[in-house]
């Protein structure tokens, strides 16, 4: 098994006439938290929805688990292993907190029509797998008391947790979350934060896409920094702290 | 609606509950009993009134079994069709001609309403194969023209070839027939005499019961839940791992397959089929049904299609009778001031009810989000 | 005869109507992302409301363009009442409501406003009294008659209007900002509710004008005339892409050619005897100039509806409409 997860090769995406990534390439690591951040308008959701292949590139390619990764559709990305979570919260609203996650366990499961009109011995045990496995996640991310509830229903945060537990749900090998800690007041954030680190713990690759430098920085092994649709800087937090091009990068600079 | 109880475990359990058992209770089994017995019973009651009223009943089912197959693309999937009546029309068509002088072939029906529900579920997914990835009102027009385009077809398809008589319809259609029991002809049974309605009746009953247990499993299933999903959101959905396009095709196979089976029946009971049944009008009805009810939930549907057949029936013979009552004369054409009662009952539902009369109480779904 | 030239301008004159029904469908969807399926019905009142001044009117000594023109002013402010109404009574109180629940009063409001004509109008389609000398001219082996002549350029004339109207004036500013954003359109001090009502008035008013003309140009008006009208109207407005203006001009002009061509052609092509292929049992139906049509001209709404969905497939959002991206 290779050490590293994901590699993406050159990549280049253009919208009109704007270049919004420049032959973008990374490598994550597996067992890392991977950070990506830049400047608004730098292109990390871009890439972020190109990985996950909401959006097909204009050029490059990415090797997945060592080997190269189908970007014609989303659900086919899912059932490779990247799950992700969305900037502005995709939840199913009128569904509950439980049926959210057990949506999510669509893709490793196989029930069909049939199986489910005929409720087949191998459909019940197939959905009492699902149920349980959702209650788990639930469990896991900490919003277990409100599986009833319809997700619209959940406070802002909690939307947060039922949203990476829905990804969770989908066995991933690489979670990528899109700016988790936007709107999130200090005590939310510093959940946020026991929760990824909880992921690392357990063996997960996460690609964390955030605004919050300081959360950033602070939970990231490395740390990739895009501008202007190029990566100007990937390394470990400290030494992209101390970068000169990223300082400009976030600062400007008087000529 | 709110419950709150602790332990994940426990939570697990209630859900199995409610998946497995339809009476949880006591009083609900008792009131599944009732329902039941004034089912069996119904019939004879309607004929005491006169046989129009069992066979108005009957499509009154009919009209049912259809909302229900559409609320399966509607309801569930949030699709929004408008030339469902198509793929009740498909068939008809099919037992029509199956089961015919027309082409001389006098099929059983248990063969050809199977075929019916093959036929019409193809013409779901040649409808939908190229077209689903168009967004809401999109796809509305694109079904609707579909619906057209399939009653043109049967309008005009007597020439070069006589293939469905055009206009003139299909007539004199096989009814149903089990060994020697024939669904035309009345049979005495110690003194209940059963008609041919109401040996429809029954049949569509068991049909009608079927539908619903399966409209229900569907629906607590994972097919059902990715269902829902896509109509909830649909990049989030695909994002989740859903393919979306096959599951939405999926969503209109089922429920052209229930509108196949539903059609079938109608040409058996109707004994003649012609394109006129199946104007765009019908489609529109078989909507507000589905809307009218409360989409999504089976029983607000159910309760919908029933409402929406029997009351222009009933105002077919109340309002000649209260306008001589009240002046002595006819002012307004009966007919006309049905419509325009029905018309008014529509609009007086979705200003006070807009989720419908029975919206689904556990979810309370709103179907896309609100207005401007 | 030239038949392609004939073809064409009976596609363009019917084009035209559909055009102009279509810019009702497609403004209103464009602010508030509705499909208005009562609009059809408005503009069968404005045909019938037409139909009863010019009938009074035909008996006495007026010259016929002001009778006709009468009926016009007639019809144009009782549609216009009456898309102001439908909004206040069928579609404002629900603007917050479930997306479905709107399409269900409208299909309520259409049944209504169909029984409410067939009471005042009767049952039995109506001969629209042809008062105006209808002089037909020939072009280039084709027939062109004055009342088509009228049709096209009053057409034009009301497009152009409306694009005047929405693009250079302040009104037809905010109309197209609430089309933009309702929400911006309102802290930029823009009245949404009366944008809306006024996109329905608008689309009613040139409705009307529309119904006369499908009156005139076919000699008849029927309680059910709107139906079939606002559905090719819709399906127009779809084509062109529903919301944009100009997208609803082109969808209808190119509706109404393509059922125009469709009739005039696909029989002749589809007939099998033409085709080299015609032996045996085909070859006897064939000879002494027999015929096998598969397609004959009463498929002409299924060239129109599959022209629809054919366009739709290749392109998503109609001829000229925005391309919706997929935003995450």
């Amino acid at each position: 098994m290779s050490e590293v997860l994901l590699e993406a090769r050159r990549i280049g995406k253009r919208f009109g006439g704007v270049q919004a990534l420049k032959d973008v390439s990374l490598t994550i690591k597996r067992g890392e938290i991977y950070g990506l951040i830049g400047p608004n308008g730098a292109g990390k959701t871009t890439l972020f929805n190109v990985f996950t292949g909401l959006y097909p590139r204009d050029s490059g390619e990415v090797l997945f688990a060592g080997s190269p990764l189908s970007l014609a559709s989303p659900h086919s990305v899912a059932a490779a292993g990247i799950a992700r979570t969305f900037q502005n919260i995709r939840l199913f609203g009128n569904m509950t907190a439980q049926e959210n996650v057990m949506v999510g366990r669509h893709v490793r499961t196989r029930a069909g029509v049939f199986g489910a009109i005929l409720r087949t011995r191998a459909e019940r045990a197939e959905e009492a797998g699902i149920r349980r496995r959702a209650a788990e996640l639930l469990h896991y991310v900490g919003i277990a008391d409100r599986a009833d509830d319809l997700a619209r229903h959940l406070s802002y945060g909690d939307q947060r947790r039922l949203e990476i537990a829905r990804a969770l749900a989908t066995d991933p090998k690489l979670l990528a979350l899109d700016e988790p800690a936007a709107g999130m007041n200090a005590t939310e954030t510093a959940a946020l934060r026991c929760l990824i680190e909880g992921l690392r713990k357990d063996g997960l690759t996460v690609l964390l896409i955030e605004h919050d430098v300081k959360l950033v920085m602070g939970l990231c092994d490395r740390v990739a920094v895009l501008d202007y649709g190029e990566k100007i800087a990937e390394d470990a937090p400290d030494a992209v702290r101390a970068n000169p091009k990223v300082i400009e990068a976030y600062l400007g600079t008087d000529h | 609606m709110k419950t709150t109880r602790s332990g994940v475990s426990e939570k697990a359990n209630a859900c199995e509950s409610r998946r497995y058992a339809v009476a949880k209770s006591h009083r609900e089994r008792v009131g599944l009993v009732l329902v039941a017995v004034a089912l069996m019973a119904l019939p004879f009651v309607l004929a005491s009134a006169g046989t129009a009223w069992v066979r108005i009943t009957n499509f009154a089912v009919l009209f049912v079994l259809l909302s229900l197959g559409l609320n399966i693309v509607v309801g569930f999937a949030g699709l929004l069709d408008l030339g469902y009546i198509a793929f009740y029309a498909v068939g008809a068509y099919v037992y029509a001609l199956l089961a015919s002088p027309h082409f001389g072939l006098h099929l059983p029906f248990w063969i050809i309403l199977p075929i019916g529900a093959a036929v019409a579920c193809l013409a779901g997914i040649v409808l939908g194969a190229p077209t689903l990835r168009l967004r809401g009102d999109y796809l509305a027009i694109v079904t609707l023209g579909f619906g057209e385009i399939v009653r043109i077809f049967m309008n005009n398809l007597s020439s070069p070839v006589n293939l469905t008589n055009g206009p003139k319809g299909i007539n004199r259609i096989d009814p149903f027939q089990i060994g020697p029991l024939k669904f035309s002809a009345s049979d005495t049974f110690g003194s209940l005499i059963f008609s041919g309605p109401i040996k429809y009746y029954y049949f569509l009953l068991l049909v009608l019961l079927a539908v619903i247990v399966i409209n229900r499993r569907l629906q607590d299933s994972r097919i059902g839940r990715a269902w829902v999903a896509i109509r909830e959101d649909e990049i989030a959905a695909k994002a989740g791992g859903i393919n979306t396009r096959n599951i939405k095709l999926l969503a209109f196979a089922m429920g052209a397959s229930f509108g196949g089976i539903a059609g079938g029946m109608f040409a058996a009971i109707q004994g003649f089929v012609s394109p006129e049944s199946f104007i765009l009008n019908e489609s529109i009805m078989v909507l507000a049904m589905v809307v009218l009810g409360g989409m999504g939930n089976i029983w607000g549907v159910i309760a919908g299609a029933a409402l929406l057949s029997f009351v222009p029936e009933l105002l077919r013979y109340t309002v000649e009778p209260a306008q001589r009552a009240l002046f002595g004369k006819l002012l307004v054409d009966p007919e006309v001031l049905r419509m325009l009662v029905f018309g008014l009952a529509l609009v007086l539902t979705m200003r006070f009810r807009p989720a419908g009369l029975w919206p689904e109480t556990r979810h309370r779904r709103e179907l896309n989000e609100g207005r401007v | 005869m030239d038949i392609l030239l004939q073809q064409i301008i009976n596609g363009l004159t019917t084009g035209s109507v559909y055009a102009v029904v279509a810019l009702g469908y497609t403004m209103v969807y464009g602010v508030i992302q509705l499909i208005n399926f009562a609009h059809g019905e408005v503009v069968m009142i404005g045909a019938m409301v037409a139909f009863s001044v010019i009938t009074a009117l035909a008996g006495s000594n007026l010259p016929p363009l002001v009778i006709v023109l009468a009926g016009v002013m007639a019809a144009v402010p009782a549609c216009m009442l009456m898309g102001f109404l439908l909004e206040r009574v069928a579609y404002r109180p629900l603007r917050h409501a479930p997306r479905l629940a709107p399409l269900i009063t409208a299909i309520g409001m259409s049944i209504i406003l169909q029984h409410l004509a067939l009471l005042v109008w009767g049952r039995n389609p109506l001969a629209f009294p042809q008062i105006i000398d209808n002089r037909v001219f020939g072009i280039g082996g084709a027939a062109i008659s004055s009342v088509q002549i009228a049709i096209i350029l009053m057409s034009l004339a009301m497009m152009a209007g409306l694009s005047w109207f929405v693009y250079r004036t302040r009104f037809g500013i905010a109309i197209r900002a609430t089309a933009e954003n309702v929400h911006v359109a309102g802290l930029m001090g823009v009245n949404a509710d009366r944008v809306i009502a006024a996109t329905f008035i608008i689309g009613a008013g040139l409705g009307a004008v529309a119904g006369v003309m499908y009156g005139s140009y076919y000699g008849i008006a029927h309680y059910t005339m709107g139906f079939n009208l606002g559905l090719k109207a819709f399906s127009a407005a779809v084509l062109g892409g529903i919301g944009n203006i100009a997208g609803a001009m082109l969808g209808g002009i190119l509706l109404g050619l393509v059922e125009a061509l469709g009739t005039g052609y696909v029989g002749e092509l589809t007939d099998l005897c033409t085709w080299p292929m015609a032996h045996g049992w085909l070859g006897e139906r064939c000879a002494d100039g027999g015929h096998f049509v598969l397609f004959g001209s009463n498929y002409q709404d299924v060239f129109a509806f599959l022209t629809l969905i054919l366009v739709l497939v290749f392109r998503p959002s109609g001829l000229l409409g925005e391309r919706v991206s997929e935003r995450a």
